[in-house]
């Protein structure tokens, strides 16, 4: 490895534009690596980082601007050349497959052979070199569908290694990642620079930005809104830059006052559709004018709590209680006449039909209706007037409420299902991940609303894979660890390090009783 | 008050633009028009020139009053067929059962048609008798394989192919066998169910051949009252979302499995009374054979329609007129009906190889929308 004093750039972008029909993706866009640095490109959702790199990674030609890989321009017509050219990507979503081993999977693509065969030995040595020389640990006989998301990740970084990448672009690495997963993973991103490596760290979330980054740089609407050195700025800072305007990052959020139990759940277990006992002796109550927070890492039974209370998933054994209701067996209609309103984690599968109007959407839960329908024949102009008012009200960014709810923004889509799911008398709010994906000012508004509702009486239930989300809204928070709750918080009390300690291993580090 | 104005005026504009907005048309009429070019080829390959032959089928399928009255004849029953797989499409389901669903609700008009009852009620009665008969017999073919789905899982597409056998060798049987004597007429020379009374029979509007009876409007009815439902009414409103999104469909509160079993059903039920006003306005008794391939011409059309229960109607007498008109085609010139099949299959693989139909004829088009929105949700991401 050759010392260098100044620094070297290995990436030299100039003046990238790009466009799609209709969006101006990147607009006249600069940027540096230097060698042995770590950059973060920040930005919100459609800012035009994911573009920016692809047009670095070889996947999209930019209409004007180089790109210089270094100190040669180069033109890349595909993602093979970039490949050659030392560039190095980990997509947020990785394209590993599951029932082949860690090092069938490296070698994917780029099979090292001896005649006709593979020469798995070979694979393996090199594989436990990349092990020793960047502490990326992973066994190249494992099963990568048995691995955990931390450790997939690392092998998506040994496959990039593996085929001598020095610049890596890492796409919203740590999304998927618990607390202490990230610490790991910025330990081993410390390490690969340490030893020459050049890294683009994407990333919307301010605090990994602050710890990890040497240069960053903010784009917002596919321009460059500013660059900043991470020893003076602040998260304050940063968002500002990001959004364009202040944000207000604490919540406004007055003193709860719990009232009678609106859910009480007892004893409740849930399958998945494996046959998976996911939820498994789950208990707690939510009070009227209280916001209870679950937390835990995705996949320990969010899904299957949220769909089994709300009466969409069969529930295995337990009881649901529903304002003074027995709704253990009721199914999702009769639910939400109780007074429920349902925020679904995942909006497109549930919360939206994708080629329905925003009309139409607007309308999902309470078609049957009146004014929405007489008898069985809709009022499309009632539903039309509805949507309209709706729009106005929430602030909903669309050109008509005529068009298809899937040409909308995440951010605004996630809207239309917040001001159908809080208009009307809502006693009990479950909201799950309300912010996934979106834009800082989506976040906020979202956030307010919900606690909104908590200070005109509603129970809320809020799930969220987002610790600073739980941490920020909940009056009282629990931990989902394995399908059952491990701990129980008073909000003001918990602190990031107790309840990721407890969310990653199920218990609290010392011996003593978890405080309930 | 002028916001008000402005509000109705655009409204207004916007339904005179939606009315003459052409483009579904186009993809369906750019088919038939290639098909047409293609089959050209093939007659030419023959050595028969293509635009005698298309002459002939052209005068085959309109030449006289008879002939259009006879093209429109053979068209009523598709209308029936197509709708069955429209409808449960719309609900998600590929209903290809038509074909059993018209055999059984055919039989079963032809039962009750021939119940002694049936000679001592008037018209008015006895005929809405004979096609809620052919309805219900046809529901109940299609609410086995929706139980089946909603229930366990059974795909309805294997389930529909299995009950169309079903209901083949179970017709033939009951209407085939001399000792016992089941639904045989023993006097007829052919496999047939007994006349039905005449006091069932839907009347004859054009003597033709075959002959066009009442069962036109019945048909054209029926389209009609399913696009409103599809359009206007909660039940469509839950159909369609079931259609489109199941998952939300069950977070919205709507009983999935219920629409699931009610959308075969019903869609069972078209094709039903498309058999009974064939059994009670064309023969007067039930033959098996007479409803063979008219189930499956109608996932044909429906495709052709698009799944719309108006399309339907159009898009049945266009088939079946091609089908009255080729035997003309082949006695003048010497052209095998099969062409006119051939045609055919070939309308339903450009509208589904729906590309080159757009590439031949540079209709721009939903191809191209979907192409800018991924475009943009990469640009966005």
């Amino acid at each position: 490895m050759t010392v260098v004093d100044g620094p070297v750039p290995v990436l030299d972008v100039r003046g990238v534009t790009k466009t799609f029909p209709g969006v101006i993706a990147n607009e006249d866009i600069d940027l540096t690596l230097n060698q042995g640095e770590i950059h973060c490109l920040l930005g919100e959702n459609g800012a035009g980082k994911s573009t920016l790199v692809n047009v670095i990674f070889g996947l999209y030609k930019p209409d004007k601007g180089t790109v210089k890989v270094r100190g040669e321009e180069v033109k890349f017509a595909g993602v093979g050349e970039a490949i050659e050219h030392g560039i190095g990507m980990v997509h947020q979503h990785f394209q590993l497959i599951p029932v082949f081993t860690v090092a069938e999977n490296v070698i994917l693509g780029d099979e090292l052979t001896n005649g006709p065969f593979l020469s798995m030995n070979e694979a393996r040595r090199r594989i436990r070199e990349l092990e020793e020389q960047y502490g990326l640990i992973v066994d190249p006989d494992a099963k990568v569908g048995d691995l955990s998301v931390g450790e997939q990740q690392r092998v998506e970084l040994v496959k990039a290694l593996f085929r001598e990448a020095d610049i890596l672009i890492l796409d919203e690495p740590t999304a998927v990642l618990t607390p202490g997963e990230v610490d790991d993973f910025f330990a081993v991103v410390r390490s690969l620079v340490d030893q020459g490596k050049s890294i683009i760290f994407i990333t919307h979330k301010l605090r990994e930005v602050l710890a990890v980054a040497d240069r960053i740089t903010v784009l917002r609407n596919g321009r460059i809104a500013g660059t900043a050195d991470p020893a003076t700025a602040t998260q304050q800072s940063l968002a500002n830059l990001m959004v364009g305007r202040d944000v207000v990052f604490q919540v406004d959020k007055g003193e709860a006052h719990p009232g009678e139990v609106a859910l009480r759940v007892e004893d409740l277990s849930v399958e998945d559709e494996r046959s998976v006992m996911t939820v498994n002796g789950f208990s707690a109550e939510v009070r009227a004018g209280e916001i209870f927070g679950i937390a835990g890492v995705e996949g320990n039974g969010q899904r299957e709590l949220v769909e089994a209370i709300t009466g969409m998933r069969r529930k295995a054994g337990g009881t649901v209680e529903i304002l003074g209701h027995n709704a253990t067996k009721l199914t999702p209609r009769k639910i939400a006449e109780l007074g429920t309103a349902h925020i679904p984690e995942d909006r497109n599968k549930h919360g939206l039909v994708g080629s329905y109007s925003v009309a139409d959407n607007m309308v999902l839960n309470k078609y049957s209706q009146a004014p929405f329908a007489r008898r069985w024949v809709r009022n499309t102009s009632a539903v039309h007037d509805e949507a309209e008012e709706l729009v106005e009200q929430f602030d909903i960014r669309t050109p008509s409420v005529d068009v298809p709810i899937d040409t909308l923004s995440g951010g605004n889509q996630q809207k239309v299902i917040v001001a159908r799911e809080l208009t009307g008398d809502v006693d009990l709010l479950i909201v799950a991940q309300p912010t996934r994906g979106l834009d800082v000012g989506s976040i906020e508004y979202i956030h307010q609303q919900i606690i909104d509702r908590r200070d005109r009486g509603a129970a809320v239930l809020l799930v969220s894979a987002e610790l600073d989300e739980i941490l920020s809204l909940s009056d009282r928070i629990g931990v989902l660890y394995r399908g059952r709750l491990v701990g129980v918080f008073d909000g003001a009390d918990a602190t990031r390090e107790e309840l990721g300690y407890l969310m990653a291993t199920g218990s609290t580090p010392d011996t003593e009783e978890v405080a309930s | 008050m002028n916001d008000r104005l402005d509000k109705g005026l655009s409204g207004f504009i916007r339904k005179i633009r939606e009315a003459w907005d052409l483009q579904p048309l186009l993809v369906p009429l750019g088919a038939i028009l290639l098909s047409f070019i293609v089959g050209g080829v093939l007659i030419a390959m023959i050595g028969v020139n293509p635009f005698e032959a298309y002459w002939a089928l052209l005068r085959g399928m309109f030449g006289s009053w008879d002939r259009v009255a006879g093209s429109i004849a053979r068209s009523v029953p598709f209308m029936g067929s197509a709708l069955a797989l429209a409808f449960a499409f719309r609900a998600g389901l590929f209903n290809i059962g038509a074909e059993g669903q018209l055999l059984v609700g055919g039989i079963t008009a032809a039962w009750v048609g021939t119940l002694t009852f049936m000679y001592h009620t008037p018209s008015v009665i006895a005929i809405p008798i004979i096609l809620i008969a052919g309805a219900v017999g046809g529901y109940v073919w299609g609410w086995i394989p929706g139980v089946l789905r909603a229930r366990t899982g059974a795909h309805e597409v294997i389930t529909t192919i299995m009950l169309n056998s079903i209901a083949l060798f179970g017709v033939r049987w009951l209407v085939n066998s001399r000792d016992p004597q089941i639904l045989r007429d023993l006097t007829a020379s052919v496999p047939r169910t007994k006349a039905i009374s005449p006091t069932a029979v839907l009347p004859t509007i054009v003597d033709s051949q075959p002959n066009l009876h009442m069962g036109l409007f019945v048909m054209i009815a029926v389209c009609i009252v399913v696009a409103f439902v599809l359009r206007r009414t909660t039940f469509g409103f839950e159909t369609i979302t079931v259609g489109t999104n199941p998952n939300a469909a069950l977070y919205a509160g709507i009983n999935v499995n219920r629409i699931i079993i009610l959308a075969m059903a019903l869609s069972g039920a078209f094709a039903g009374i498309a058999a009974a006003s064939e059994v009670s306005g064309t023969n007067q008794f039930f033959q098996p054979g007479t409803f063979a391939f008219i189930g499956f011409d109608g996932i044909a059309i429906a495709l052709l329609a698009r799944a719309n229960p108006i399309a339907i109607i159009p898009a049945s007498l266009l088939w079946g007129s091609l089908l009255a008109g080729a035997p003309l085609m082949q006695l003048e010139a010497g052209v095998s009906i099969d062409v006119v099949r051939i045609i055919q299959s070939m309308v339903l693989l450009f509208v589904a190889a729906d590309a080159i139909v757009r590439y031949v004829f540079h209709i721009r088009g939903e191809a191209g929308h979907q192409m800018e929105s991924v475009a943009t949700e990469e640009a966005e991401s």
